[in-house]
C-alpha cells in the first residue's frame, strides 16, 4: 500500500515535471528577449587607432536591418545597439557594462580588439552573459572550462601559423626561416603558433625582426633580414607593413619565399597598392573568399554577398575584407539566433552555438564548414593554402585544419 | 635683452588665481558631499560605476591642476604615471596577493619617486618645452609596458586581469557600490590634503613661482626644490588615481595608458578651468560623458562632434567651470541683497 503510494506520488511528480518543463520550452527569455525583439550588443571602435575596423559594425547593423526586413528571426526583429570603445579597454568595459544593465541586452556580439575583449571577459562572464564570437584572432578565447561565456570565430593566430608551419615542413624541411613581426599581442601570438607548429624544428627560424605600428617604414628591418641569408620570409604584419614590405623585397631584389598572414591578403587593401608584379608567388592561407577576387563573381554564396551590398548596404565596399567579415559573422550569430527558437535564454544562447555542425556561411571558401562544441569554442579552425597568380589568389593543396592539440 | 628680462617680460604661461578662488564655499561643499554620499544609493550599478570613473578621473585632473594651476608647469605626460600607479596596484594585487587598499599608497610613493625625478632633468625646460618632455614620456610609457623584459610580471601586450574586491565585514553592499565609497573616502582625503596643501607655506610656493619665477627666488624660494615637488606630488596622487582606476576596470594594458589619455586630462583641466580645484570634477564629467553624448549625435562623426562642442566649451566659457560658479556666486549674492 505504501509502495503504491509512493509509486504515485514519483510518477506523479514525473509527470509534472515534464509537462513543467515542455510549457517552458515553448517560450523562455532572459534580460534583452521579448516575443517581438531581441537586444544585441556590439562594441566596435568607430574612433581611434583601429576605426578602419568600425566597417564590421555597420556592416552587421545592415545586415540585421535586412533580416529584420525579411520578417525577423522566428518573428522578432533584431536590435542592434553598438558602441564606441576608441580601442580602449576601459572606455570598453564602461560600454559592456552599459549594453549589460542599462540596454539591458541578451547577448554581446562581437567586440572587437584583443584587449577590450580582454578587459570585458572576466565582467561578461561573471554577469552569465555570453561575449560571443569575438572579433579577435587570439588563441585564449577557446576555453570553454574557465570562461564558457565567451567564444571566438574566425581562426585563431596560431592555427594559421600551424599551417603554415605544416607546410614549410613538408616542402621545405630544409629551409632557414626569416619572422618579421608586429610587436604586439597579434605578432606574439602568430610567433608562438610558429614555433609550436615547427616543434622539434624550431630552430629552422634564423632570423626575427620586430616593429613597431608607429614606424613609418620598414625597410630597415627587411634588409637585415635579407643579409642574414634566410631562404623564406614570413611576414606577420598588417596591411599597410604588408604592402611596404612586399615593394622593398622587390626593390632590393630579395626573392625568398614570401608568406604573408591572412590579415594582410587583401587583393584591394595590400596586394594592388604594393603591384600585381611584385606579388607573383606569394603564399598565403585564407578561410573567406575575397570580394576583390573575380573567381568568385559566379559563386551562388558570393552572389548573395553581393546582392546585400546593392541592396541593403551601398555604401560598403566589396574590396574590403571588414565588410565580408562582418557579412559572415552576423550570419553566424543569426544561425544561432534560429536554433535557438523559443529558448532565448542566455544559456541556451551559448548551448546553440557551441552545437554548430557544419555550418557554412555565404563567405567562407567552399569546404570550410563552422562546428563547435561543448569543448570547441573556435568556430573556423579551417584555412586552405593559396599563391598569388596574376592578379588573384589560386588555392591550392586540402583544406587544412590548424586545430590546436591543447 | 638679458635672460632675467626676457623672463619678466615673457607673458604669463598660467593666470595667477588667488589661493582663496581655489575651493568651493563651505555650504556649497556639504551639499556636493551629501548628494555624492546619497545618490548612489539610488542608482542602478552602472550608474555608479560611471561615478566611481568620474571620481577617480577628477583625482587624476586635480593632479594635474595642482602641477598646472598650482606650480605653473605644463604636463602632457600624466598617463605615464597613471599607467605606473595602475600596474603597480595590479602586480601587487595578483602577483604579491597584498589588499588592494595597501597596493595604493605604494603606488603613490612609487609615482612620487618617478615624478620627483623626472622632475629634476624637466627643471631646465619650461612652457611649451616642457609640454613636449612630458608628452615624450607619455608616448613611451605603453611600449615600456611591453617590453619583454618585464613581461613577467606585466602580462606584456596581454596585460593583466585584477580581481574586484568585496565588500569587507560582511556588509550588504554590492562591489560596486563598496569600491565607489572606498573611492570617495580616498577623494575626499585627496582633495582635502591638496587644499591644505596649497594653503600652506610650500603652495604659496608653488605660486610664487608660478606668477614669477625671480621674484620668488629673490624672496628666498628653493625654486628647484619646489618645482621637482610639485612634480613629485602631481605624480603621486596620479599614480593612486591609476591604481583605483585598475581595480575599478578589473583590467591593466598597455593600449589603456595612450597619449589619448594624457589629452583627456589636459582637456579636462581646461575644461574645468585651471587652477581651480573642484573645477577637476567638473572636467572629469565632460571628458567621460561627452564623447558619449557626442556618438549618441553621430557613431560616424563622433570625433568631429566632441570637437565642436570642445570648441563652444573653449570660445564660451575660455575659464571653464570656475567662470560659470563665479557668476553663479555674484548672481546669488545679489539675489541677497
Amino acid at each position: 500500500m505504501l509502495l503504491t503510494g509512493l509509486r504515485t506520488a514519483a510518477l506523479a511528480a514525473v509527470a509534472i515535471v515534464c509537462v513543467s518543463q515542455s510549457a517552458l520550452a515553448q517560450k523562455k527569455y532572459d534580460t534583452g528577449a521579448s516575443d517581438t525583439e531581441i537586444k544585441i550588443g556590439n562594441i566596435m571602435p568607430y574612433s581611434g587607432p583601429a576605426s578602419a575596423y568600425g566597417v564590421i559594425g555597420k556592416t552587421e547593423q545592415a545586415y540585421f536591418n535586412k533580416i529584420n526586413a525579411e520578417g525577423g528571426i522566428n518573428g522578432r526583429k533584431i536590435k542592434f545597439i553598438s558602441y564606441d570603445d576608441g580601442y580602449s579597454p576601459p572606455k570598453a568595459v564602461e560600454q559592456a557594462r552599459k549594453l549589460v544593465e542599462s540596454d539591458e541586452v541578451l547577448v554581446v556580439f562581437n567586440p572587437l580588439g584583443t584587449p577590450s575583449n580582454s578587459a570585458i571577459q572576466k565582467y561578461l562572464n561573471g554577469k552569465k552573459v555570453p561575449q560571443l564570437f569575438v572579433a579577435t584572432g587570439a588563441t585564449k578565447w577557446n576555453d570553454p572550462k574557465d570562461f564558457p561565456w565567451t567564444m571566438g570565430w574566425q581562426p585563431s593566430y596560431q592555427s594559421e601559423a600551424h599551417i603554415y608551419a605544416k607546410y614549410l615542413l613538408k616542402e621545405k624541411p630544409d629551409a632557414r626561416i626569416g619572422v618579421l613581426y608586429q610587436n604586439d599581442d597579434f605578432g606574439k601570438d602568430y610567433l608562438k603558433g610558429l614555433k609550436d607548429g615547427l616543434g622539434a624544428k624550431a630552430s629552422m627560424i634564423a632570423a626575427e625582426e620586430s616593429y613597431e605600428t608607429t614606424e613609418p617604414s620598414i625597410d630597415g628591418h627587411i634588409v637585415k633580414l635579407k643579409a642574414t641569408g634566410v631562404g623564406v620570409f614570413i611576414s606577420i604584419t598588417t596591411p599597410k607593413f604588408a604592402a611596404q614590405a612586399i615593394k622593398k623585397l622587390a626593390e632590393i631584389d630579395w626573392h625568398p619565399l614570401h608568406i604573408v598572414s591572412n590579415v594582410s591578403a587583401s587583393v584591394g587593401g595590400v596586394i594592388k597598392p604594393a603591384g600585381f608584379e611584385n606579388s607573383q608567388g606569394i603564399l598565403s592561407a585564407a578561410y573567406a573568399k575575397d570580394g576583390a577576387d573575380s573567381q568568385w563573381d559566379n559563386d551562388p554564396g558570393m552572389k548573395k554577398f553581393l546582392d546585400f551590398l546593392a541592396k541593403n548596404y551601398p555604401e560598403g565596399n566589396r574590396l574590403d575584407g571588414s565588410v565580408v567579415y562582418g557579412y559572415g559573422v552576423a550570419q553566424t550569430l543569426v544561425k544561432v539566433l534560429q536554433m535557438c527558437g523559443d529558448d532565448l535564454t542566455r544559456a541556451n544562447v551559448m548551448k546553440q552555438a557551441a552545437s554548430l555542425k557544419d555550418f557554412e556561411p555565404d563567405t567562407l571558401l567552399p569546404g570550410i564548414k563552422i562546428n563547435t562544441s561543448a569543448t570547441d569554442f573556435a568556430p573556423i579552425e579551417q584555412l586552405q593554402m593559396m599563391r598569388f597568380k596574376g592578379e588573384k589568389w589560386d588555392l591550392f593543396g586540402d583544406i587544412i585544419s590548424g586545430e590546436l592539440s591543447n | 635683452m638679458s635672460a632675467a628680462e626676457e623672463v619678466v617680460t615673457e607673458g604669463q604661461a598660467v593666470e595667477a588665481v588667488p589661493k582663496r578662488a581655489m575651493t568651493l564655499g563651505t555650504g556649497t561643499s556639504l551639499v556636493v558631499l551629501a548628494l555624492l554620499l546619497v545618490v548612489p544609493l539610488f542608482v542602478k550599478n552602472f550608474i555608479i560605476f560611471q561615478m566611481t570613473m568620474l571620481l577617480i578621473y577628477g583625482v587624476a585632473v586635480l593632479a594635474l591642476n595642482i602641477l598646472t594651476g598650482g606650480s605653473g608647469q605644463f604636463s602632457l605626460g600624466q598617463s605615464a604615471f597613471y599607467a605606473i600607479g595602475a600596474y603597480t596596484s595590479a602586480i601587487l594585487m595578483e602577483h604579491a596577493n597584498i589588499n588592494y587598499a595597501l597596493t595604493l599608497p605604494v603606488a603613490g610613493i612609487i609615482c612620487f619617486a618617478v615624478g620627483f625625478l623626472f622632475g629634476q632633468p624637466a627643471l631646465r625646460l619650461s612652457g611649451v618645452y616642457l609640454a613636449l618632455a612630458t608628452f615624450a614620456l607619455a608616448t613611451a610609457m605603453p611600449q615600456l609596458l611591453k617590453l619583454g623584459f618585464f613581461e613577467h610580471w606585466t602580462g606584456g601586450v596581454q596585460g593583466l586581469v585584477v580581481t574586484k574586491p568585496d565588500a569587507p565585514f560582511g556588509l550588504p553592499m554590492s562591489q560596486d557600490m563598496w569600491l565607489y565609497y572606498f573611492t570617495l573616502a580616498i577623494t575626499i582625503a585627496i582633495y582635502v590634503g591638496s587644499v591644505n596643501l596649497l594653503r600652506s607655506r610650500s603652495g604659496r610656493a608653488f605660486m610664487s613661482i608660478r606668477d614669477n619665477e625671480i621674484a620668488a627666488s629673490s624672496m628666498g624660494v628653493n625654486v628647484s626644490l619646489y618645482k621637482t615637488l610639485a612634480f613629485g606630488v602631481s605624480a603621486g596622487i596620479t599614480g593612486i588615481a591609476g591604481g583605483l582606476g585598475a581595480i575599478a576596470v578589473q583590467f591593466v594594458a598597455p593600449d589603456s595608458y595612450t597619449i589619448t589619455l594624457a589629452i583627456s586630462l589636459f582637456l579636462g583641466m581646461v575644461v574645468g578651468g585651471v587652477g581651480w580645484l573642484p573645477g577637476s570634477f567638473v572636467g572629469s564629467a565632460f571628458i567621460i560623458f561627452v564623447p558619449n553624448i557626442a556618438e549618441g549625435i553621430s557613431k560616424g562623426l563622433s570625433g568631429a562632434v566632441f570637437g565642436v562642442l570642445l570648441f563652444l566649451v573653449i570660445f564660451l566659457i575660455p575659464h571653464g567651470a570656475r567662470q560659470i560658479a563665479i557668476v553663479g556666486q555674484q548672481l546669488a549674492g545679489r539675489l541677497r541683497r
